[in-house]
């Protein structure tokens, strides 16, 4: 039996099974949005910055196969090894190989996107090797078994309880602890542990400087730089869409990146890694997994200019109140609805259809991706490519005749409101999703144009 | 100056008052206006379903019924930003496009086009003011919360000229209420969530009225206060723009 | 080769080229006073700031902010004494697990957002400022910029093997959005502005 994945709308139902949860996870959002919002306020340049990082990243993304030969040739000068990997598959073997090289059977990773979407855990720990996650919500999740829910934000949809429920599970802490404050020094002692034995440190990539070849890596927990620096071996993985021009673009970037994310002024640590630490190896992975698709996807490729801040989430109706999950994808929320298509259309063919297209999304990114705009896109090819459900279709076919023609629109009117029964919001019973939660529009005496045609005596 | 008079499909069926409202507002301020008898609907609900290429009788049927007017005028703001976006006819793209320039929801008709400064209308109430999205991040009827950039809100200024209306302040002054189409069947459980907030939001700032520029979004909302047995209405802002 | 394969394919799949921005030169109000502006914000992120004389005022008033400190090591010459013994290189990073408090003088310092540009020839070694229970900055008014374009200004092509920006003590909101200071790095952040 194939395991069937549930849909967006049957994974977000459950989630509004227990409403004051949805509150709670909304307004914890909306929080968020509210201090980015703030902070972005305080920058009376703001729009202008956002603008020029949006123009910086259109210029990579036209000139990206120069700009990869540069960085990897001034990494490679650096002293850093550098990796390409066509396919996430290939992405984990060259972890892989890394590792067994060294003879490591353990490893620490802070967080990376790009691995989870690679379901790089997986790969290794089918392969005998140990992975822990020393981000603290990345490592909650992890101990629950469950994907992040957010990209900046892993653990967001749970509560403190349930983090003390794990904790006193597998960390051994007292059982039922709830403060923040006594949960993170929890983790801290266990992780301090992790990063002081482990030989290999795997992190991310959030800016790749073509100029100099060093990479730029932010945490708020310090936790990539006490994995980086302490281990032998340092693995940092990126998407080919990560390379900016030059240092000085780091300006630009740096001062939009958690202002959006968090609104904070910047992360604790903005790290540089340029060349390996005496007695160090360390290694690049420039990754594709899709990337060079999407790039000739010409509506969809300005989602290659994401920097993962994860903003769209935040300011998100439909995401506050269906949680990341709901997404089944690594990348939930509106960025990852315009981006998972792109690597599996049937799959994900329902992500596009998860928004009202309402636009907020695209008016907090910081490098101006039209994130609703290509929502629309998506749906017209997920429909064009035929992944929409046959009777979506009929009605659309039987709405689109009626509605192209006023003899029928106005007989179908007459007989009962034609649009009672044809458009989905209209018919009155228990089947109709409208009616389960709302009541239905009164039907008037006369339409506006029966009205008209009897009030107004046309010159 | 020719006015077209586009009144979207659910409002010719559900809300006639709201389309009425926009009719005699418009002959009030001297409007030389007419509504086109064969006009149906703009194709809205099938494109945002991805079925945009189905919509080019629509389209087609659009610009014959609109295209020899000087302006086209709508009480919708969800409608006439898809004309705007998504209006093409084959083998008449010149008239369409002119089309899509011409068209204009009925607050940006009176602001921008009329300059309307001394609006004749009383409405002695509390009232709450939807922002619909579409209106206002696809037509720029108001500043979006999301950008570092000076106020405005054309419904507000059109709204300050109405005698004895108290306009309210929400804790989410521009947050979607759920409608969005078909996602309001599609993602039921998230549109009914998203529509309670949007209600609640307003009630607890004591609205009676809940008024906004697209009846869509007040049809999901009016839905929500029905089941709920609430006495706050939904109205369109055509319907207080024209009391007296 | 999936480097060639990659290449290939974003040769083919690149749009056209779109030019760069030329200007990254943003309005910056002048008459701010970047002493103030870093020190509020700086406070704002959860770092102790005292604004001092001179350095020699320093050496108490850790004496009486780290009165249980028990391995303390200065990067910085100036302030070593023998309460503050100076820094010495070991080639194993894990021999400063036990640190409790570091100091260090960053190149720079950047007002719109407190951080401090430390390059790794100012770490002692690269795990140093993250690895000690608390890190002290001795930050001269002198290396302020306004912010992060200024920054980066200065640091120009200057080569390093690794450098960073740190703001304020390590810090997680992973738990409910509480914000909890002293996640994996250091528990506090003390700046003498001098």
């Amino acid at each position: 039996m194939s395991e069937t994945i549930k849909t967006h709308p049957e994974l977000a139902e459950i989630f509004n099974k227990d409403e004051e949860r949805v509150d709670w996870h909304d307004e914890t959002l909306w929080w968020i949005r509210q201090k980015r919002d703030k902070s972005a306020h305080s920058i009376p340049e703001w729009e202008q910055l956002r603008e020029t990082a949006s123009q910086i990243k259109n210029n990579v993304l036209s000139d990206l196969a120069n700009y990869l030969l540069a960085f990897e040739k001034n990494a490679k000068a650096n002293g850093i090894i550098v990796h390409w990997a066509a396919n996430a598959e290939e992405h984990n073997q060259q972890v892989h190989s890394i590792l067994k090289v060294h003879g490591i059977q353990q490893m620490v990773k802070s967080k990376s996107m790009l691995t989870e979407e690679c379901h790089l855990n997986e790969y290794l720990e089918k392969h005998g090797m140990d992975v822990i996650d020393s981000d603290l919500g990345e490592r909650i999740v992890q101990l629950a078994k469950e994907p992040p829910s957010h990209i900046v934000l892993p653990c967001i949809h749970k509560k403190k309880e349930e983090i003390g429920d794990l904790f006193h599970i597998h960390l051994g802490s007292p059982a039922g602890t709830s403060d923040p404050q006594v949960l993170t020094e929890t983790a801290r002692q266990h992780l301090r542990e992790t990063f002081l034995t482990r030989k290999a440190a795997l992190t991310g990539v959030n800016f790749a400087i073509a100029a100099t070849g060093e990479f730029v890596v932010c945490t708020n927990e310090g936790n990539a730089d006490m994995g980086a620096h302490l281990a032998d071996v340092h693995i940092a993985s990126m998407g080919i869409e990560k390379i900016i021009p030059d240092r000085k673009h780091l300006g630009v970037f740096l001062r939009l990146l958690t202002r959006s994310a968090t609104g904070q002024p910047i992360t604790t640590y903005s790290s540089h890694f340029k060349k390996p630490r005496k007695g160090q190896e360390m290694h690049i992975i420039i990754v594709d997994n899709g990337r060079t698709i999407q790039m000739g996807r010409e509506d969809f490729r300005a989602s290659l200019k994401c920097i993962r801040c994860g903003a769209c989430m935040n300011t998100c109706p439909v995401y506050r109140r269906s949680g990341g999950h709901s997404y089944h994808n690594a990348i939930s929320g509106p960025i990852g609805a315009i981006l998972a298509p792109n690597l599996d259309m049937k799959k994900y063919a329902d992500l596009p259809f998860a928004s009202t297209l309402c636009g907020s999304c695209s008016n907090v990114c910081p490098v101006k991706i039209d994130i609703h705009q290509q929502l629309y896109k998506w749906r017209q090819v997920i429909v064009k490519e035929g992944y929409a459900d046959t009777s979506k279709k009929l009605g659309m076919q039987l709405m689109t005749f009626t509605l192209s023609s006023p003899t029928v629109y106005r007989t179908a009117g007459k007989a009962g409101r034609w649009v009672l029964k044809h458009i989905p919001f209209a018919v009155n019973n228990q089947f109709n999703p409208w009616y389960k939660h709302r009541d239905m529009p009164e039907a008037p005496a006369e339409s506006f144009g029966e009205w008209y045609k009897k009030n107004v005596t046309d010159k | 100056m020719k006015v077209g008079l586009f009144i979207p499909c659910y409002v010719d069926q559900f809300y006639p008052n709201a389309g009425i409202a926009t009719y005699q507002l418009l002959r009030k301020l001297g409007v030389d206006v007419t509504y086109p008898a064969g006009q149906t609907c703009c194709g809205q609900p099938m494109a945002n379903s991805g079925f945009e290429h189905l919509t080019g009788d629509c389209n087609r049927l659009f610009l014959d019924n609109f295209s020899g007017f000087d302006y086209i005028v709508s009480p919708s703001g969800s409608c006439v930003l898809h004309i705007k976006d998504h209006l093409h006819v084959e083998n008449a793209e010149a008239e369409a496009t002119v089309v899509r320039t011409k068209v204009y929801e009925l607050v940006e008709f009176l602001v921008d086009i009329l300059k309307v400064k001394d609006l004749k209308a009383k409405f002695p109430h509390k009232v709450g003011l939807h922002q619909s999205c579409h209106g206002q991040r696809g037509l720029y009827l108001t500043q979006m919360t999301e950008l570092v950039a000076p106020y405005f809100s054309k419904p507000g200024q059109l709204l300050s000229q109405v005698e004895g209306l108290e306009l309210i302040s929400l804790s989410r002054e521009d947050e979607c209420c759920g409608f969005g189409g078909t996602f309001c069947v599609v993602e039921e459980a998230v549109s009914v969530k998203m529509g309670k907030d949007r209600v609640k939001d307003h009630l607890t700032h004591g609205a009676e009225y809940i008024i906004g520029a697209d009846m869509s979004c007040l049809m999901h909302m009016e839905g929500i206060l029905k089941r709920e047995n609430s006495t706050v209405k939904v109205m369109h802002i055509a319907e207080i723009l024209n009391a007296e | 080769m999936s480097k060639e394969k990659i290449l290939a394919a974003l040769r083919h799949n690149q749009p056209e080229i779109s030019a760069l921005p030329v200007n990254l030169a943003f309005e910056r109000d002048e008459s701010i006073n970047l002493v103030e502006k870093f020190r509020v914000i700086a406070e704002g992120i959860g770092s102790k700031v005292y604004v001092v004389a001179g350095l020699e005022e320093v050496a108490a008033l850790i004496a009486a902010d780290f009165p249980e400190a028990k391995r303390v090591l200065s990067t910085v010459a100036e302030v070593v004494s023998s309460a503050i013994p100076a820094f010495e290189l070991h080639e194993d990073p894990h021999t400063y697990a036990d640190v409790d408090i570091a100091i260090f003088k960053p190149r720079l310092a950047v007002a719109e957002n407190s951080a401090l540009w430390i390059t790794e020839d100012r770490m002692g070694v690269r795990a140093l400022p993250f690895i000690t229970q608390h890190i002290i900055m001795l930050v001269d008014k002198n290396t302020l910029v306004p912010d992060m374009h200024a920054a980066y200004e200065k640091i120009g092509d200057t080569d390093y093997g690794f450098s960073t920006f740190i703001a304020g003590p390590s810090k997680t909101a992973d738990i409910e959005q509480s914000l909890v200071l002293g996640a994996h790095g250091p528990r506090s952040m003390t700046i003498f502005m001098h």
